[in-house]
């Protein structure tokens, strides 16, 4: 039963690195901010199942939600920051 | 208890596939907006439904305090994660970024033909 976690979350691995290319390539500014979210957020998953791969989730748990607390918070900041501004190209 | 843990790697596997189609939204899709739509749905019904799957494994093990935080964290990814994708958006239209539509892409391809035809001749 620990085989399955293992190849999981080699799999989540392979999944991780799909958005990096939006993160790389993005046309716009926005894109880039979506595809780093979108990191983070399968990041979070990441770290639950290496949790209990380890037999250590309880301590992992906690750091999973201090670090869907900070994705969160930077999103939000990041999005306040740029809808505050305006664009000449319409 | 076999069956219990059969069924938490199927919605496991379920949340997987769900990563995996956003993922793969995310560099199809044509413009931001719809890249919006894929990963604020589909990645937020992938990461609730894997860490569903890890709540019925600790349960099976018996971990209640566990359990109680993956709830905690399973509300919080369902309250925050489209919040976070539409105050995105509502940036991006006050940024005034431009929509995409079928007709520009009509119009593109239209171009090409053009182009091509006149490198025929």
């Amino acid at each position: 039963m620990e085989k399955y976690f293992i190849y999981l979350s080699v799999i989540l691995t392979v999944i991780i690195f799909i958005p990096l290319y939006r993160v790389l390539a993005g046309p716009t500014l926005f894109d880039r901010i979506l595809g780093a979210g979108a990191i983070a957020t399968k990041t979070m998953v990441l770290i639950l199942v290496i949790g209990l791969v380890f037999n250590r989730l309880d301590m992992f748990i906690d750091i999973t939600m201090a670090y869907a607390i900070l994705n969160f918070i930077g999103t939000l900041a990041i999005a306040k920051y740029l809808g505050t501004r305006s664009s000449k190209n319409k | 208890m076999e069956f219990i843990q059969i069924l938490a790697d199927f919605i496991i596997s379920l949340g997987a596939f769900f990563l995996l189609v956003g993922g793969i939204g995310l560099i199809r899709l044509p413009d931001f907006y719809s890249r919006c739509h894929a990963q604020g749905k589909a990645d937020t019904l992938g990461v609730m439904l894997i860490i569903s799957g890890l709540l019925i494994t600790e349960l099976a093990r018996g971990l209640f305090l566990n359990c109680a935080k993956l709830l905690i964290i399973i509300a919080f990814v369902a309250l925050t994660n489209p919040t976070a994708t539409n105050a995105l958006v509502g940036a991006a239209y006050h940024f005034r970024l431009k929509p995409w539509f079928k007709k520009d892409q009509i119009k593109k391809n239209k171009d090409q033909t053009i182009i091509e035809k006149e490198e025929e001749v």
